[in-house]
């Protein structure tokens, strides 16, 4: 049979056309509002994550003030915020958000190649975060088992939530992969086959690479947790001994023999580790348009990011191992482990170069999108850097477990991505709405967050040094653990309730804008990514009107030698030629 | 291959319509399809790492394996024959270049859609007498293991019927004949997948 | 512009705190350098990396930011080969550098030296018991189904290896400095760890099997044992210590702990004398245990005869009742001393075990018995029990049925550190830290409220 590709089938959008409010904006299939709506489920479920962790930051700079701040609450919100942070909010904004929204802007298409099962994907991962929230209100409440879930204790008596709580959580997850999944095949698919006229694999913005690889790595990833939640749902509400050992439960022995807890843990991470990549990958590639846009230059050496970008990918897969190095697992992985985590540094240190060789000679404007996106180097340096310390194996052990560890995965997963998310949504806000945000509030809003978030974790890395464990509801009486660390923990605290407060600009600014920003027009950067030459701004049902654009040339042509404007659109036709190899030293 | 030129190419030193004017989609088919050979390779990941956590429960020294019954046997035949018939209404629709709901290739894929109801509810009959017989979930992991194979194997296949019934219900009520196609080839494509999974599951279960 | 500035700034702040901060590593103990070594090593790449490309950083934001009035434009330069290899290369050297030394003394990790002593170390839910090979070198086997209440290690009574082993059950364990030992992990339940921050090494424990590590300590003096894998409610409170002490002194420490086949034959408690010895007590406690809160004497029926036990060891020990706040300890340690040998306290402690107890009446009229069930069963039921009857696997007392005033005067005692802050009292310092399950008087009275629906 023909193959007809989306990008030809006009008449049959034409009919998809909502009419009442209802299909327009609930029941939606147009991938712009399914952006949104993820978009805006993961900004709110990641505020009570936010909201958690100053409860938790309370309990550890100024113990005694909250009065129900009591153990078993504060391992639930530890739990509960690192579980919302990773999955609901990062995973789901990133890929569910602006892989939704940008896909098919950035691939010249319609609409994602599967509408209807976009928007199913959008309602089961909402089902999932309602099942997460219930389980704040079932006997025991939520699980506070450690994001990780680590097996035997997450189903074990002695551990917060083990009834209800933990049977929600590996049920929200299961949903929640199934969602993924439908998006996921969306993504990748659109990506592949429904790209424009013109538009090869090597003509994409790296924002559409990153998305498209950590989609991948996701459907690879996801099943691994799945696996290990069903298998965990069976050993909890069975009695199955896949992962429960015999072990003694307040001084009975259980019913479980021979299950083995280590097993979770390769399953877990084989899930966990590209998990991280599933987080950065995306920010990577954002952040890559944001740095090339606002520095009026292309992106330095396109082909090292892409390669680099699949490479990691690959990589990721190889080094789960490297979170378990005192699992108690043979110790002799430790030799592979610790050498695949730190070949993986390679590429990405490439990355970092290329970031910083695209401002050099560059064009630099500093505006918001751009303050955030240096301080996402800035931030992502520190915390790549710290992970050369914990991907080498005998690093790891005395480091392991400790706030050295808390410290670094906040600032790469933590401070970084979100460093980007917000570089993106003040970046793609003018496309989105029409409207400017406003500048002073966006130029605020990032010093208090970037200067904030670096007063929290660098202090945390010594802390780690020192030796003060993590997942600790207080420290209690330790000898080598000097007064000063409470002081230090009471000033980190107050760096974070500064930043959550700070966040309230970014609100204010993005609903203020909304009704009295100025009117933005449809490429307000000067940007040559597709989505920025839609004949409506914000774009409509079907994204180009009569005709899809066709492209000609890389996603990059900014500061072109020889050309009027700073930049020239992807769909901008030029004279057919092939430019020479050594052109660009004629500026 | 196509892939390596384009990521070895330097993007920046090509301007205009390298490809002509058509778009051109990576893979030469229905993008139904692509999903489909993504998802399958996502839930060969999935039963791939059942497979390896199969192997590493198993070094525990409780383990005692599972006789495998015999009506497992029969159950693999009725799922061949599924697949078979899926294979055959696909030839058959390529021969006559149509589908309609009544026709040889409709009449196929309706008895491999019912054939695979047959073997879900034989694997559910194998459950139910393994139970009887006392070899329950609890007793030991290669029991809990043969349960948690095949009722996830059982759920893909669910997944497979959902998609058959529309598609059954599509060619009732008379719908256009290449969707009709397009969803009879995707279940064909998904049954044998799917017949693949059970039969290294089968071999792993009755050889361990 | 000023994001370079900042930029600067925080490049220059960074290290300035790096040599100025006063919270670093830990004097080592161990021979762990080489581990120290790596790390430093580690360092000074990286800290190389993150100064050169963060000021690299900063002067390209400062040179090439547009400014206002000022014509400018981009260079155009989608790739440099020569230079992105150079950087690959580089970045290649400087990951090989910090790879293989650790790698190198991963492989001594790895690698437990034939000479190493044996220990054992064995966590559960939470609290540490450890154990010594006795005089034939060599542990006896041990597992989960052989654990019972006096045999909490679970060694198993039928190895003949077993029977010398020097048993521990407190969190106090003892190492001679200078010589390699390996140290044998295992775990009652869930997954723990042990971390001694100054030997710069840990490793989980895992319920199913063996873990171990090695180390040799150079250094002697007494160290903080904590478990760092996250092991339920309780993860912050499982802490032990280890004494590095010099040989003469750890072979004789080694000498007074009792072998396993010591503990397994104590002698039955003679419930006669326990009774005559109880008449002291019965002029407070009363004839039948049953408490006088008018002497402020709790009720003692129906407290497990290990607990009764190990607070008169506490009292004779000046552990508890030795806090000059402790109106009332103060009054019942010298009475402890009516029972002075461990025999004498075995006798009245199981005599008092076996008074027949009736719950003690009710005095509390505040609290709201639901409210409480949900900080009791969060907070309290993990170690007490749903029940409230306590268990001698997180030894923990019965609460259920005892008197609600003592039990009011108790919290307040931990929570004031009268009772618990004592370095000796190997299990009352837990209950310092979960008091702050109930911080304030409202929340305490709903517990004990609810305490009181558990008889």
């Amino acid at each position: 049979m023909a193959y007809v590709p989306l990008a030809d089938q006009d008449d049959a959008h034409a009919l998809h056309d909502p009419q009442s409010f209802v299909t327009k904006y609930i029941w939606s299939q147009d991938h712009k509002v399914i952006a949104i709506q993820y978009g805006g489920t993961a900004i709110f479920v990641g505020l009570i994550a936010l909201g958690l962790s100053i409860l938790m930051r309370l309990q550890l700079g100024f113990p005694d003030t909250v009065s129900w701040i009591d153990p078993a609450f504060y391992y639930q919100a530890v739990t509960m915020h690192g579980m919302i942070m990773v999955i609901y909010l990062l995973t789901a904004l990133f890929l569910g958000g602006f892989g939704n929204y940008l896909i098919p802007l950035m691939c010249g298409t319609r609409d994602m190649v599967f509408p209807f099962l976009n928007m199913l994907s959008f309602w089961f991962y909402l089902v999932s975060v309602i099942i997460l929230l219930a389980s704040f209100f079932v006997p025991g409440g939520p699980t506070g088992a450690g994001w990780t879930l680590y097996a035997p204790q997450s189903i074990s008596h002695g551990t917060p939530g083990s009834e209800g709580g933990i049977l929600l959580m590996l049920i929200s997850l299961a949903v929640f992969i199934i969602a993924f999944t439908m998006g996921g095949l969306n993504y990748v698919t659109t990506i592949l086959q429904a790209r424009t006229r013109g538009l090869t694999l090597m003509r994409l913005p790296l924002s559409i690479w990153g998305i498209f690889t950590a989609t991948v790595l996701g459907l690879f990833a996801f099943p691994a947790l799945l696996v290990s939640a069903i298998m965990m749902g069976f050993d909890l509400v069975l009695g199955t001994s896949f992962f429960m050992p015999a072990m003694m439960e307040l001084g009975a022995q259980n019913d479980h023999e021979g299950g083995s807890p280590i097993l979770f843990q390769h399953l877990f991470w084989f899930f966990g580790h590209p998990e991280v990549y599933i987080v950065a990958l995306p920010a990577f590639g954002l952040v890559s348009d944001v740095i090339s846009t606002h520095a009026r230059k292309n992106i330095f050496g396109y082909r090292m990011m892409v390669w680099a970008i699949i490479a990691i990918g690959g990589l990721s897969f190889m080094v789960w191992a490297h979170h378990m190095y005192v699992s108690g697992m043979n110790p002799y992985f430790g030799f592979f482990f610790a050498t695949t985590t730190l070949v993986i540094a390679i590429p990405t240190a490439l990355k970092v170069y290329n970031w910083v060789l695209t401002l050099w000679q560059g064009n630099i404007r500093l505006n918001t999108p751009m303050l955030f996106a240096i301080g996402f180097i800035f931030t992502f340096v520190h915390g790549g850097l710290t992970g050369l310390f914990l991907g080498n194996v005998v690093i790891d052990v005395p480091l392991a477990d400790t706030y050295f560890v808390v410290a670094h995965f906040h600032m790469v997963m933590g401070v970084s991505p979100v460093l980007v998310l917000f570089a993106a949504l003040y970046h793609w806000y003018p496309k989105m709405t029409g409207r400017m945000f406003n500048e002073t509030l966006g130029k605020t809003h990032f010093w208090c967050t970037f200067l904030g978030t670096y007063a929290i974790y660098l202090p945390m890395h010594y802390l780690g040094f020192l030796g003060v464990p993590r997942r600790y509801y207080e420290m209690g009486n330790t000898d080598f653990i000097p007064e000063t660390a409470q002081a230090l923990n009471a000033n980190i605290t107050l760096a974070a309730i500064f930043v959550a407060t700070a966040q309230i600009l970014f609100f204010i600014n993005i609903f203020w804008s909304l009704k009295n920003g100025e009117k933005s027009g449809g490429n307000p950067w000067g940007a040559t990514t597709l989505e920025w030459q839609t004949p409506d701004t914000p774009p409509k049902h079907g994204n180009w009107g009569e005709e899809l654009p066709s492209v000609y040339r890389w996603a990059y042509d900014y500061s072109v030698p020889g050309m009027d404007k700073d930049f020239v659109p992807q769909n901008e036709p030029g004279e057919e030629y092939e430019k020479s190899a050594h052109h660009h030293k004629g500026a | 291959m196509s892939f390596y030129r384009d990521v070895t190419r330097k993007p920046w030193n090509t301007v205009g319509l390298p490809e002509g004017i058509e778009p051109r989609p990576a893979f030469n088919m229905p993008n139904e399809k692509v999903a489909l050979i993504i998802f399958a390779t996502c839930a060969s990941v999935l039963f791939s790492l059942l497979v390896v956590s199969y192997f590493i429960r198993m070094t525990v020294g409780d383990w005692v394996p599972l006789a495998t019954p015999t009506m497992l046997w029969v159950n693999t035949g009725v799922l061949v024959l599924s697949s078979l018939c899926f294979h055959l209404a696909v030839l058959q629709s390529r021969k006559t270049g149509t589908v309609r709901f009544g026709s040889g290739a409709g009449l196929l894929s309706l008895a491999g859609g019912l054939l695979a109801v047959l073997f879900i509810a034989g694997q559910y009959s194998v459950s139910g007498q393994l139970l009887a017989a006392g070899h329950g979930l609890r007793v030991n992991a290669a029991n809990a293991f043969f349960y948690l194979l095949t009722g996830i194997h059982v759920l893909h296949l669910l997944g497979g019927l959902w998609v058959w019934g529309r598609a059954q219900l599509r060619l009732a009520l008379g719908a256009n004949v290449d969707r009709a196609r397009l969803s009879l080839e995707l279940c064909a494509w998904y049954w044998h997948f799917l017949l693949v999974i059970w039969a290294i599951l089968f071999y792993l279960l009755a050889s361990t | 512009m000023a994001i370079a500035v900042v930029i600067v700034l925080l490049v220059v702040g960074s290290v300035v705190f790096h040599f100025v901060s006063p919270w670093w590593f830990t004097e080592i103990a161990s021979h762990w350098t080489s581990v120290d070594f790596t790390i430093n090593l580690t360092f000074w790449v990286t800290g190389f990396v993150f100064v050169a490309v963060n000021l690299f950083l900063a002067y390209s934001v400062f040179r090439y930011r547009q400014r206002k009035g000022e014509a400018s434009k981009a260079v155009y330069e989608p790739e440099n080969a020569r230079l992105e290899t150079g950087l690959t290369v580089l970045t290649t050297l400087g990951v090989a550098a910090m790879l293989a030394p650790g790698l190198f003394v991963w492989a001594q990790f790895v690698s437990v030296p034939e000479e190493a002593a044996e220990f054992e170390a064995f966590g559960s839910q939470w609290q540490w018991a450890f154990r010594y090979p006795g005089d034939d070198g060599v542990l006896g086997t041990a597992d989960i189904e052989h654990i019972t209440e006096t045999n909490p290690w679970g060694i198993n009574p039928d190895d003949p290896n077993g029977q010398d082993d020097r048993v521990i059950k407190k969190p106090y364990m003892m190492l001679p400095v200078d010589q390699p030992v390996k140290a044998l992990l295992r775990s009652r339940d869930v997954l723990h760890n042990y971390t001694v921050p100054q030997f710069r090494i840990k490793m989980d424990m895992v319920p199913g099997m063996v873990s171990y590590l090695w180390l040799t300590p150079t250094r002697t003096g007494v160290f903080d044992i904590l478990c760092e894998q996250y092991c339920g409610l309780g993860h912050h409170i499982m802490r032990a210590r280890v004494e590095v002490a010099e040989p003469g002194q750890y072979a004789a420490w080694l000498q007074e702990q009792p072998t396993f086949a010591e503990t397994q034959q104590q002698p039955d408690a003679d419930l006669t004398a326990g009774q005559q010895a109880y008449t002291v007590c019965a002029s407070c406690h009363g004839q039948q245990g049953e408490g006088n809160q008018a002497m402020n004497a709790p009720k003692l029926a129906g407290l497990q005869p290990w607990y009764i036990d190990r607070q008169l060891r506490y009292y004779q020990e000046g552990v508890r009742g030795a806090h000059e706040d402790d109106q009332f300890g103060r009054m019942m340690a010298p009475m402890a001393n009516t029972v002075a040998s461990p025999a004498a306290r075995a006798n009245v402690s199981a005599y008092i075990a076996s008074l027949p107890a009736a719950p003690a009446a009710s005095t509390l009229t505040e609290g709201d018995p639901g409210r409480g069930m949900r900080i009791y069963d969060a907070n309290c039921a993990s170690c007490h029990g749903d029940d409230g009857m306590g268990s001698w696997a997180t030894d923990a007392p019965a609460l259920a049925g005892m008197d609600d005033w003592y039990l009011a005067t108790q919290l307040q005692n931990y929570r004031d550190g009268i009772r618990g802050a004592h370095r000796e009292d190997d299990y009352g310092y837990q209950m310092t830290s979960m008091v702050k399950a109930m911080r304030t008087e409202e929340q305490q009275n709903d517990v004990i409220s609810y305490i009181n629906t558990l008889r």
